[in-house]
């Protein structure tokens, strides 16, 4: 039996055999992940050519904060191991190891606090009102294709400088890349290869006409005195690009479906929207979209498991965050939650860096859903569609707002 | 009451200086310093507090007026084993 073949059959044993694409796992993970939490905390499969799965919060914790034993050269499970040479990887800083990857975010930083970040609400907010303007007087609508897939890439776009009308190609890069990691290894790397083509003819662009966007951003910066390897550069792009839709997309689709389903938390939050920034915080710990990936760096026994080079490590962060050794009433979603330390956007260096964007995505984009529709249920329960893999969301979910 | 953000372990999910603006503060990369030298009045104690116990890295200390050293405390701890 090929590698593929493999790949592609159901899973029966998620012990022994789990695989994150199956259609279960993305239909409801959290008994897969609950079972596992209480049986085999640290499960295996020899698909993608090998894969670890931890599903406690505490050894999830560990190997994200162990950069020594565990390298983040390739985050994406896929049946090829990295193609680009470490230390910077295809995307840094998020591909990349310390000590390379400290200065490759330092200079992304400054772009993403809160501060900063507080300068694109207005136009998120106007373009997420524009969309439910167009929603408007239907009686059903898909709030994960008709609003919530639109606003992180809109919002992206205007941030790095990109033309609005191209947002149609930016979904096309980011369901290859992230949702299509079981694709033959050519049809992978073609994707890569339009993807880039088209983030080099924006970068040729800017180099010509220089504006005040994050692209002429890191077009002018510099790391240790010197600028960017454009290598560097474009890859930077990419992860801007491809990190902040899939994720934050799945992040409000979720959470609007969630409102769907609990009329009870639906109407507290219409009543008082003050308590929106801490619902999204328990949104986001409930139904955290991003699993990454880490690659085990030498052969090595890690807390009895036998871990060889390049085996995968998938780091289950919404599983970390339904765990009832860390978090009272794990499995319950509790929307005022008090004291909630989930890592929806991950642990130890690698911390989303785009986390403040996407809290204040998130926030928006609810904010303004429920004041233009206070009332919405679910139109047909059984025909809401997830996404699997490693960002897990909304990717059909069919509204009654009539 | 005094707080104290351990560098070495803030990497700026920014949840204390959400919580307790008047407490803590973000640095030019997002992440977390206390304001001044971390005392905290009476009436932020509350929401210091709440700060502390919404930090992923466990990064906030908060150290009580009247505990010695020994007592101190990283988090307000409710949950965590």
């Amino acid at each position: 039996m090929t590698i593929d073949e493999h790949s592609s059959t159901r899973v029966t044993d998620w012990a022994t055999d789990f695989d994150h694409t199956d259609p279960t796992w993305a239909a409801d993970p959290y008994p897969i992940w609950d079972e596992l939490r209480s049986t085999c905390p640290v499960a295996h499969s020899e698909r993608y050519g090998g894969v670890w799965l931890p599903t406690r919060h505490q050894e999830i914790a560990e190997i994200a904060y162990d950069t020594d034993l565990f390298s983040s050269q390739s985050i994406l499970v896929n049946e090829t191991r990295p193609l680009t040479p470490a230390p910077m990887g295809i995307a840094p800083p998020i591909s990349s190891d310390p000590p390379f990857h400290q200065g490759a975010r330092r200079l992304l930083l400054p772009a993403f606090t809160p501060r900063a970040i507080s300068l694109i609400e207005p136009f998120t907010r106007a373009y997420c009102e524009k969309l439910v303007e167009e929603l408007r007087g239907q009686d059903t609508v898909d709030a994960a294709q008709a609003y919530s897939q639109h606003i992180p890439v809109r919002v992206i776009a205007e941030m790095l400088g990109f033309p609005h009308k191209d947002a149609d190609d930016f979904r096309r890069f980011v369901t290859h890349v992230i949702e299509h990691v079981d694709a033959p290894e050519e049809e992978r790397f073609e994707g890569f290869m339009e993807l880039f083509n088209y983030l080099q003819a924006q970068i040729d662009d800017h180099i010509e006409n220089p504006r005040d966007d994050l692209t002429s951003y890191l077009l002018a910066a510099e790391m240790d005195g010197e600028p960017l390897d454009p290598d560097h550069v474009i890859g930077t792009i990419a992860l801007l690009l491809l990190a902040g839709i899939d994720t934050t997309w799945s992040a409000i689709g979720a959470s609007i479906w969630h409102l769907a389903d609990h009329p009870e938390d639906r109407a507290r939050l219409v009543a008082d929207p003050s308590l929106i920034p801490t619902a999204i915080e328990e949104f986001l710990r409930a139904y955290a979209p991003v699993t990454m990936a880490r690659l085990v760096k030498d052969d090595m026994e890690w807390n009895g498991c036998p871990m060889k080079k390049d085996d995968w490590v998938l780091l289950p962060f919404p599983s970390a965050n339904r765990d009832p050794e860390m978090f009272d009433d794990a499995d319950q979603v509790i929307i005022d939650r008090e004291v909630n330390r989930h890592a929806a956007f991950g642990l130890g260096i690698h911390r989303c860096a785009g986390s403040h964007l996407a809290r204040m995505e998130l926030r928006v984009a609810l904010e303004v859903w429920l004041a233009a529709f206070p009332e919405f249920s679910l139109a047909d329960p059984d025909s809401v569609t997830w996404s699997g893999g490693q960002v897990r969301g909304p990717r059909s979910l069919p509204l009654t707002i009539g | 009451m005094r707080v104290h953000v351990d560098r070495e372990k803030c990497v700026g999910h920014g949840r204390c200086y959400a919580l307790a603006p008047q407490v803590f503060e973000p640095d030019d990369l997002g992440n977390a310093e206390e304001i001044g030298d971390g005392s905290v009045p009476p009436e932020l104690e509350a929401k210091a507090r709440l700060a502390a116990a919404n930090c992923p890295e466990m990064a906030v200390i908060i150290t009580d007026d009247n505990a010695t050293d020994d007592n101190a405390t990283d988090d307000a701890g409710a949950t965590t084993a």
